[in-house]
């Protein structure tokens, strides 16, 4: 996802001047092209997220567009008040890029997981929050993050995640994506879970359902026209995301759901439990201890997925 | 060019006993503002009273018939809870009437107790949490220098809010890119909210911890108005760094019974004290 991200960004950046990239000392190699073709448009604000995030603010403030970037925990938990009050309340379009979000970077430890963010930052008003599924809902979400005139927190896996579309696809901020057709159970997928999902979605297939995925790349706003149709029209609702189930895609599709009048489905959320992964392990170590295997989402889905079925209550 | 900028700073200095004249109406009203909005941190937004105009009066060159014009210098009140005696300013320099002022902190007033981000002509930014200010005002002076433009970054610190790690981290960056252009000034009174600045934290040498993080330091009597202004209308000063003033200040300046006394960091004047502060100040 970081290639595509840099890639895309030299795109834009060649035609709109107004593009400044901010990081915060990461980034070695990735911006390389950025830097020798728009040199003063670059700037490493050093270990020091806080400032970075201000200092957006005010070039946005003078008529830029700058995109912050840097690893998720540290410049979303770390500056919350910095994007608070001077992005959000400012209501400035100020793109803030975080990679290595959920568990995409397990192996540093839990300083660097980010499993937090969505829910801090849904919370607070005038952001929108994109979290893309592969590399080309990354290049599309930072173009449509650029129409915007308002603040954008795009979360970014690492690199090298599987291809999900064979094309770009018609992506719109707040539109949710029909990645796969079925019926009976719909999983919404939000980041770099969408592969996993797809994965979740093939299992289940061999259980006798046929299941919907859709790519909710945005979290904030709900695409709330989409909950309307999936909750009466599927018997069971999955969301999938590497987040908590607090405060996440679950929680948000949670408070519409309470919101509602008795829907159809039920909703299932799929998540990282409320506590800390306290040992060494990478990616794909950290997402089996937190349950996030194609293999167990799909198992937690049947079970509930039957028991709706059958008109029984679920354990 | 003729873009209604005003103070350009080739221009003559204001006369400075109309400017103290003013600056003793500012007060007055800072004073009276607090009164009748039971508002606090009344000793802080006197202490930079003399700050405010000598910026607003004899450097800035903004035009408040158009306080939004790309080219003009910004102002940031960092230490936002000066709020009131940034709003006086800003009225009696003509960004808005006067009569505006009576609304602060007034149910769905634009004048709140710490300012919002645009709502009132004049106000850049909106402040209260303490160490924002510089950062934001390190943005704009990026801006500027990427745009082409020469325009000024003035910014408003506390000699509290240098407790704050952030203006640390923009004070290294800004002089990590030769921020000429950027300004900040220190209205160093010695008290943060609960005690004495240098006691709480090792806020001393103040004066060294700025050169050492790599900007050009001067040390005013913050009251001074010639003396400010001559400082303020330096920048950039040559040095190719950034630009720090060290005001040398008095907590409630210019009411006797407020002076250097922490408690009207909180404390509000009943009807007798604004009585007295007038007539201290002239009005009356």
């Amino acid at each position: 996802m970081r290639n595509a991200f840099a890639a895309e960004l030299i795109a834009l950046a060649s035609t709109d001047e107004r593009i400044v990239l901010l990081s915060g000392d990461i980034g070695n190699r990735l911006f390389d092209e950025f830097k020798d073709r728009f040199g003063k448009r670059f700037l490493n604000c050093g270990v020091a997220e806080a400032n970075m995030i201000s200092m957006a603010s005010g070039m946005a403030l003078c008529g830029l567009r700058p995109i912050a970037y840097t690893i998720t925990p540290f410049i979303t938990t770390r500056c919350l008040e910095q994007i608070r009050i001077d992005i959000c309340y400012h209501n400035v379009p100020v793109i803030i890029v975080g990679v290595g979000s959920g568990l995409s970077y397990a192996s540093l430890g839990a300083t660097h997981h980010s499993c937090e963010d969505i829910g801090l930052l849904r919370m607070l008003p005038n952001m929108t929050i994109v979290c893309p599924g592969d590399k080309w809902e990354v290049r599309l979400a930072l173009r449509a993050a650029l129409q915007y005139e308002m603040p954008v927190y795009i979360r970014l896996g690492k690199k090298g995640e599987p291809v999900v579309y064979d094309q770009a696809p018609d992506f719109v901020i707040g539109k949710g994506i029909v990645v796969r057709g079925g019926h009976g159970i719909c999983l919404l997928s939000t980041g770099n879970m969408l592969p996993v999902a797809l994965q979740a979605a093939n299992e289940l297939s061999q259980k006798g359902v046929s299941a919907q995925v859709v790519s909710m790349h945005t979290v904030k706003p709900l695409d709330e026209e989409l909950m309307a149709a999936v909750f009466s029209g599927f018997n069971v609702v999955s969301s999938v995301e590497e987040h908590s189930l607090l405060g996440g895609l679950g929680g948000s599709v949670a408070e519409w759901l309470a919101d509602q009048p008795p829907q159809k489905a039920r909703l299932l959320r799929i998540g990282t439990a409320d506590r800390f992964l306290r040992c060494s392990g990478g990616q794909d170590y950290a997402r089996k201890y937190f349950g996030l295997t194609p293999e167990v989402i799909a198992d937690k889905i049947w079970q509930m997925y039957q028991a709706s079925v059958s008109g029984g209550v679920t354990p | 060019m003729n873009n209604g900028l005003t103070s350009d700073i080739t221009g003559k200095v204001p006369n400075l006993s109309e400017l103290e004249a003013i600056t003793r109406r500012i007060r007055g009203k800072v004073v009276e503002m607090s009164h009748k909005a039971r508002a606090p941190h009344l000793g802080s937004g006197l202490s930079c009273v003399d700050i405010l105009a000598a910026a607003y009066w004899g450097a800035l060159r903004v035009n408040p018939q158009d306080p939004k014009q790309p080219e003009r210098d910004r102002f940031i009140l960092s230490k936002g809870h000066a709020a009131a005696a940034l709003y006086a300013t800003l009225a009696y320099r003509g960004f808005f009437e006067i009569e505006l002022l009576d609304t602060y902190g007034n149910p769905g007033s634009c004048l709140e107790e710490h300012p919002g981000p645009g709502y009132a002509p004049g106000v850049e930014v909106a402040t209260g949490s303490l160490g924002h200010g510089l950062s934001l005002g390190v943005g704009m002076a990026l801006a500027g220098r990427l745009q082409g433009q020469s325009y000024r970054v003035f910014a408003l610190l506390s000699d509290g809010e240098c407790n704050e790690g952030s203006v640390w981290e923009a004070a290294m960056f800004a002089a990590g890119q030769g921020l000429d252009r950027m300004l900040a000034i220190i209205d160093y009174n010695r008290w943060q909210a609960t005690g004495r600045s240098e006691e709480i934290m090792a806020l001393k040498p103040l004066r060294q911890k700025w050169e050492a993080f790599g900007w050009s330091v001067y040390e005013v009597d913050g009251h001074n108005l010639g003396a400010l202004i001559d400082l303020m209308r330096k920048v950039p000063d040559g040095s190719g760094k950034p630009i720090m003033l060290i005001a040398h200040t008095v907590k409630g300046k210019g009411i006797s019974f407020m002076e250097d006394d922490n408690n009207w960091h909180y404390r509000i004047p009943d009807a007798e004290e604004l009585k007295r502060a007038k007539i201290e100040l002239g009005l009356l």
